[in-house]
């Protein structure tokens, strides 16, 4: 049978602070006992002691950062909501499916209860009256979790009716998802949640926070997001931004993943800790397998343009990361040494762009499959030189003004605006692209020994124009 | 025979109270359906538009767009190899052939005694543990191809009935709402007023 399940955080525990991962070190961590054993539920007991404004004050000076891939914060978010229009609803988005991206499946099978009491806090900030668990359907383990705790702490009295003896009341309803990348969007997450096929809808008219869940006022956090609550409510608003920067306060879970000695996923500090510290640090990765030399590595989920070597001294900090070319998303590192074929590497993500496609925009459906079908030829050897033009244009159709249109070799390669602009409703287009662009624009030679010198006839030549 | 059973469709029931337009249930009851069955079949979607209140070409409609419910039988295990980016770095393509090899299916294919779909799998969210496959959506992580030999033969001889139910059991736990401690859901038309513990302020 495969290893032992054995997860960072903690290859080196050393003194780095642990918000979300503090009781993963227990092996009953997702236990109602353990919880309450390690301050479990006191943070919502805070909560319950104070008006319900400054809860949401605190989570704003806080700057609690969205951890699902905008990094918006939450507290904004949450403002963002009509004043006295009832009900409004808290959509929690568990549909981790990112590639490279894990930690809300983590958090969701390691510490459930943290969650919940994230949940609840939330609620009873924003004066939500119901919420919804989304969680990823092939999740089974983080499903049985959850729903364990959930039983539980319903027994117990933290949640439903009367909480804790209080005025306040909620429902948390664990919901299951199906199968669609898309659905982590959070209009189709929505959709999803209406029993309807995952699409995403427009914005506007549909922002979540004024029209959302049956055209109510809906606030859709991430998990981790909302698991950064209890802690914030027991220690307040100053020990939190003690720790990372004064943008990028507190901690993050990041999955660190390919070609390194100990890949894992590490709760590591917001704002400061940097790319390098990550791979070659003696307390996270410990550097690349073999020993052998880093050539790229995807800083913040499949949908995130690449970085290389030179960009290792980034800061896990969106202010740097964002102008450099890319974005931290969902924290999620993919490290790929000398020895990997990026064409390939490449295709593996814009395959899985394409497949995830939902099909609503059509950039996106049809641009994805040809970018997928053009690709798949390159790597196999059969394309042409030609085919490395098509690829950049079909791009172009998705993403337009990532490079000058029709151009050609030299096809202003090097600019690379990001975010990409969008002919499509959502991100999953662009993420088709993304892996193409990158690896097209840094490994441009490896695609070249790939193609067949082929001879392409203008298209003048055979037509009557000529 | 496939619709839900009298145990389900009282569950069914419970499920539908809980969201405040019974369609939202449609994914968890599409669930519970291929937990019975096995699959999602015709007459399985009529009895789930007539629970939730919307034509069977609806549910059919929303059951469609996800990869997880299947409107064919599959084998008893449905085993998911990745091959999204950090299990292809780590050698997922070879596991898959290895797998096709051993299980002499190719992939999206069902060996004949119909204990096996092989099929192929977008990122499972476990990168770190690479490569990864599902067996009925849980984890064999780390997976080598003598790994995957002894989980085939184990499989097939049933030493692995407690950790992998058959297909179609997603969770084995289920969340129960005891009636004297739940909200209860109403339709949103039905709620004009801020929460009680707001009193009356506004909540932002």
């Amino acid at each position: 049978m495969s290893k032992t399940y054995v997860h960072a955080p903690g290859f080196v525990a050393g003194d780095r602070p642990k918000i979300v991962t503090s009781r993963f070190e227990f092996a009953d961590s997702f236990t109602l006992e353990r919880y309450l054993a390690t301050d479990g539920y006191k943070g919502l007991r805070a909560a319950l002691a104070r008006p319900a404004n400054e809860i949401h004050e605190d989570v704003k000076s806080a700057t609690v950062l969205g951890r699902g891939g905008a990094g918006f914060p939450a507290g904004t978010k949450w403002g963002l909501t009509p004043q006295q229009v009832w009900p409004r609803y808290l959509v929690v988005n568990g549909d981790e499916s990112e590639p490279g991206t894990y930690k809300d499946r983590l958090l969701m099978e390691r510490d459930p209860h943290q969650l919940i009491e994230g949940c609840l806090i939330a609620c009873y900030a924003a004066g939500l009256s119901q919420c919804f668990l989304y969680i990823r359907g092939e999740m089974a383990l983080a499903q049985e979790r959850v729903a364990t705790a959930l039983n539980e702490a319903y027994a117990a009295g933290y949640v439903g009716k009367n909480i804790l003896g209080s005025k306040f009341s909620v429902d948390i309803i664990l919901h299951w998802g199906a199968g669609a990348y898309v659905v982590g969007e959070e209009t189709a997450l929505i959709e999803s949640l209406e029993g309807n096929r995952g699409m995403p809808r427009l914005k506007p008219p549909f922002f979540p926070a004024a029209n959302g869940l049956y055209g109510q006022p809906t606030i859709v956090n991430n998990v981790e997001t909302l698991a950064n609550l209890p802690w914030l409510l027991c220690n307040g608003v100053a020990a939190y931004t003690a720790i990372g920067t004064k943008t990028s306060p507190g901690t993050r879970m990041v999955a660190v993943s390919g070609h390194v000695k100990r890949p894992g996923v590490y709760e590591i500090i917001n704002g400061t800790t940097t790319f390098r510290d990550l791979i070659y640090g003696q307390e996270f990765c410990g550097g690349i397998r073999n020993d052998n030399a880093l050539k790229t590595f995807v800083p913040g989920g499949g949908s995130a343009p690449w970085f290389t070597p030179d960009q290792l001294d980034l800061p896990f900090e969106a202010s740097q990361v964002g102008p450099a070319g890319s974005m931290l998303g969902s924290g999620a590192v993919m490290v790929m040494d000398e020895t990997t074929d990026i064409p390939a590497a490449a295709l593996t993500l814009t395959h899985f762009y394409a497949h995830e496609s939902c099909g609503k925009c059509t950039p996106c459906r049809e641009g994805g499959t040809w970018l997928e079908r053009i690709l798949r030829r390159v790597v196999d050897g059969n394309g042409t030189d030609a085919d490395l033009q098509q690829l950049l244009e079909v791009g172009a159709m998705i993403c337009p003004g990532a490079f000058p249109h029709a151009a050609n070799e030299k096809l202003g390669l090097t600019a690379v605006p990001f975010p990409y602009k969008m002919t499509t409703i959502c991100f999953v287009g662009p993420s088709a692209f993304a892996p193409v662009h990158s690896a097209l624009t840094l490994f441009r030679s490896e695609f070249e020994a790939r193609v067949k010198k082929r001879v392409t006839i203008p298209v003048t030549a055979v037509g009557v124009s000529a | 025979m496939s619709r839900l059973n009298d145990t389900n469709v009282k569950l069914a029931r419970e499920i539908i109270a809980r969201y405040p337009r019974p369609k939202s249930a449609l994914i968890p009851l599409l669930h519970l359906s291929q937990e019975q069955n096995g699959y999602i079949t015709r007459e399985a979607m009529q009895h789930l538009g007539e629970l939730v209140g919307v034509t069977s070409a609806e549910v059919y409609g929303t059951a469609s767009f996800y990869e997880m419910f299947k409107f064919e039988p599959v084998g008893k295990y449905l085993i998911n190899i990745c091959g999204t980016m950090s299990c292809a770095l780590m050698g997922a393509e070879e596991l898959m052939h290895h797998a096709e090899k051993k299980l002499g299916v190719r992939a999206g294919g069902t060996t004949q005694d119909g204990m096996f779909t092989l099929a192929h799998a977008e990122c499972q969210a476990a990168c770190t543990e690479a490569p990864t496959l599902q067996v009925n959506y849980r984890y064999r992580l780390r997976v080598t191809p003598a790994d995957l030999d002894n989980l085939i033969d184990n499989l097939k001889a049933g030493k692995l009935n407690d950790e992998f139910p058959a297909h179609g059991v997603l969770a084995k736990v289920r969340q129960t709402i005891p009636a004297e401690r739940a909200v209860g859901a109403k339709a949103p038309e039905d709620v004009t007023e801020s929460p009680a513990w707001l009193d009356g302020k506004a909540a932002l």
